[in-house]
């Protein structure tokens, strides 16, 4: 498959904030003034640590070990290497992670002008997420008012692991904002550390660590199902970014079976989950896990019993795949052409504005 | 309430002339039924401050169950008592109505867990008489499991090795959330004295962790029951990374009541999380999934139940045929029937989830 030819949809990539220093110009005189006389050196996340293999491809590096950090670099390294026709940036910086509601409303803002300003403006192939404080609601949907109306925002940006389960009515308010605008909400890999990453504690290693972002995948949506976010918003869509995707299946079979038998819990809740995800959820395809078996990799995608699910990703620039290789072996061509460019078209609506 | 149809089913009568029934929930009557068991002390500490879990509510569960004591409403004694608290009853419904061979107890609800991990240990020794006294003394078909006060690993490897030898347990058994991931340290007494004593470590899903799901606290019971897969996959992926399969090769880890359609894509997740980070797990020298090809086993119960049963051979086939053993959950309202939950064309490979798999992993020598 040639990608150059296909002018792919890329809806995960990772502009990468390089250091503090980037975002003052962005943040108002007290932040700026906060941010040196506490001494806020910087709000990475262990989410993705720098040097960790995962965080980026060794030869998508700089001499200093960082990546996706220059507009030069994602152009020749990803949008004309990989012919990607347009590409939505998900900014990790740590935003999510602060306790300041206040502080957090600052750097969303400042977050989402330094996208404006230094990769939307020059560069007309990319598009953004909306970082938002949703540390508190009410800041979250006022970010997502000021930004709106810029129509390269194309979704709003949260993470897997929060404070508070993402379906509570607390963040209705988001929801029905971003509904109001056409922005799916997008739930990216990551935590704000609110809560140890598994159920069990806090894991020893960055391996468990990112292994569990699944398990935060798994009790958003159940959380979104349950509490009848989908029901509110019948024309909300939700994107799973960097989910791993083949966990789906089987939790479906297993929450549809718990539904059948305590439906009259939500009674709200009056599908199947299996319809409503089909309906309302799309996944990024980067990384997909599964074994390198084309055999397999076609049976996991029909259990997923939809061709509209699927949208096209590269997760630029964490480590997901080897040179080229950005799809598995064993998807249907056909549904390639549909991974690339409609299913993306479908999913964001302020993209078939320019496509 | 909703009007429900009640249809007789007929029993299937097919390959499963016999069955292991790796899930069975024996009740006590009241905890009165462990005070033989119990030193003054610890009989007096129960009577003032109760059982307490890691969670706030003093009586009942923090998310209210499906059902009374989450239990079928057919299963309370005539004589009194709970659900699992009656071993007539529970031939009647169970072993005699479905011909079971042979079923594992895992008693839950009498202090396993509780945050005083000494008062624990006392209740989990008092348990592990109780169900040789009234259970397995009296019934021959059934195997009791060693409870310990998990959060404790010396406690809970000196009530191991008081059990070790003795035919009438059958394994270990914790619950799967716990304070820590059970990879870590603290655990590995248990994992140690357990290959010991050649008893197989089963986790069994609940138990009080004390933390919240992966992202906040749930606020649905089905939320909570969805999530048990979940933090099955956490405690997977912490045996794995912290290289207890490694440490312990003779060790057998048994998941019960998880289900098991996700152990494939979990595998597969964790062989890539491995491939990219090797160089934080060097003493985890082989792909995750080999692992659990070797040491893991899962129970049937809850069974998923894809549209396209296609869908569920195609799981059974990556996960392996040999890893999954079957299970009722008696008396619990998600109890699977024997007869219907698991219906498999081939039938070869039913006697195996039903039978062959399970004496593989209890039978011993």
């Amino acid at each position: 498959m040639s990608w150059p030819r296909l002018q792919a949809i890329d809806c995960d990539i990772h502009p990468s904030v390089p250091s503090m220093r980037a975002l003052l110009p962005y943040l108002d005189d007290h932040w700026r003034e906060t941010v040196e006389a506490r001494g806020i050196a910087s709000l990475e996340s262990i989410s993705y640590p720098r040097h960790a293999p995962l965080t980026a491809r060794p030869d998508w590096r700089n001499e200093s070990g960082q990546a996706a950090t220059d507009l030069v670099a994602v152009r020749t390294q990803l949008l004309d290497h990989f012919g990607v026709r347009l590409a939505v940036c998900n900014c990790l910086y740590g935003v999510q992670l602060v306790f300041d509601a206040y502080m957090a409303r600052a750097f969303a803002r400042a977050v989402n002008d330094w996208i404006a300003r230094e990769w939307l403006d020059p560069e007309p192939r990319l598009r953004a997420s909306i970082v938002v404080p949703l540390q508190d609601p009410e800041f979250a949907v006022e970010e997502i008012e000021r930004c709106a109306p810029d129509r390269r925002f194309v979704q709003v940006l949260v993470l897997a692991m929060g404070e508070l389960p993402l379906g509570r009515r607390a963040y209705w308010p988001v929801y029905a904002a971003a509904a109001r605008h056409g922005l799916p909400i997008g739930i990216h890999a990551g935590s704000s550390y609110r809560h140890p990453v598994t159920s069990v504690g806090w894991p020893t290693t960055y391996a468990e660590d990112y292994a569990s972002q699944a398990q935060g995948f798994q009790a958003q949506l159940t959380s979104l199902i349950t509490e009848g976010v989908f029901r509110q918003f019948p024309d909300l869509k939700v994107v799973l970014l960097e989910s791993g995707v083949t966990w789906l299946p089987a939790y479906l079979w297993r929450l549809g079976k718990f539904w059948r038998g305590l439906r009259f819990e939500v009674p709200w809740v009056d599908r199947p989950p299996h319809e409503i995800v089909r309906d309302q959820v799309r996944l990024t395809i980067q990384p997909l896990d599964a074994p390198a078996d084309a055999g397999v990799v076609s049976r996991i995608v029909e259990h997923l019993r939809s061709d509209a699910m699927l949208l096209f990703a590269t997760d630029y620039p964490h480590w997901q795949f080897e040179g080229d290789a950005v799809l598995p072996d064993g998807l249907p061509a056909d549904l390639i052409e549909k991974i690339a460019v409609a299913n993306p078209l479908e999913t964001y609506p302020r993209l078939r504005e320019t496509a | 309430m909703m009007a429900l149809e009640l249809r007789e089913r007929p029993v299937e009568q097919t390959a499963a002339a016999e069955i292991i029934d790796c899930d069975i929930h024996p009740k006590v009557r009241s905890l009165e039924d462990l005070r033989p068991w119990l030193s003054n002390r610890w009989w007096d500490h129960l009577q003032t401050y109760g059982l307490r879990s890691r969670h706030g509510f003093a009586k009942g569960s923090p998310y209210p169950k499906a059902a009374p004591m989450a239990c079928r409403r057919d299963a309370w004694p005539a004589s009194g008592g709970e659900p699992g608290s009656d071993l007539e009853l529970m031939c009647e419904q169970l072993l005699d109505a479905y011909g079971i061979t042979l079923g594992v107890l895992n008693p839950l609800s009498t202090g396993q867990g509780d945050q005083n991990a000494e008062f624990s240990a006392a209740m989990c020794f008092a348990t592990n008489e109780w169900q040789k006294a009234a259970w397995t003394e009296r019934e021959p078909r059934l195997r009791a499991s060693v409870l310990v006060s998990y959060e404790d690993g010396e406690a809970s490897r000196a009530e191991i090795e008081r059990r070790a030898g003795d035919p009438d347990f059958a394994q270990v058994l914790l619950l799967s959330r716990t304070a820590e991931p059970l990879g870590q340290k603290r655990y590995w007494p248990i994992y140690e004295a357990a290959t010991e004593a050649g008893l197989p470590v089963g986790i069994h899903v609940f138990g009080y962790s004390g933390w919240a799901r992966s992202g906040g606290w749930a606020s649905y019971y089905i939320e909570e029951m969805t999530e048990h897969a979940a933090s099955a996959q956490a405690v997977v992926a912490s045996l794995v990374f912290e290289g207890v399969f490694e440490r312990f090769p003779a060790l057998k880890v048994v998941l019960i009541e998880a289900g098991f359609g996700w152990l494939a894509a979990l595998g597969w997740r964790l062989d890539k999380v491995w491939a990219r980070m090797r160089d934080e797990v060097p003493h985890v020298p082989r792909p995750p999934s080999a692992y659990l090809s070797e040491q893991l086993w899962v129970t049937t119960q809850p069974m998923e139940e894809p549209k396209i049963r296609a869908h569920l051979l195609d799981v059974i086939e990556w996960i392996g045929p040999d890893r999954i053993m079957f299970a009722t959950d008696y008396p619990h309202w998600d109890f699977d029937d024997p007869g219907h939950a698991l219906a498999l064309p081939d039938k070869a490979l039913k006697r195996r989830i039903m039978f062959e798999n399970a004496r593989a992993v209890y039978g011993r020598g």
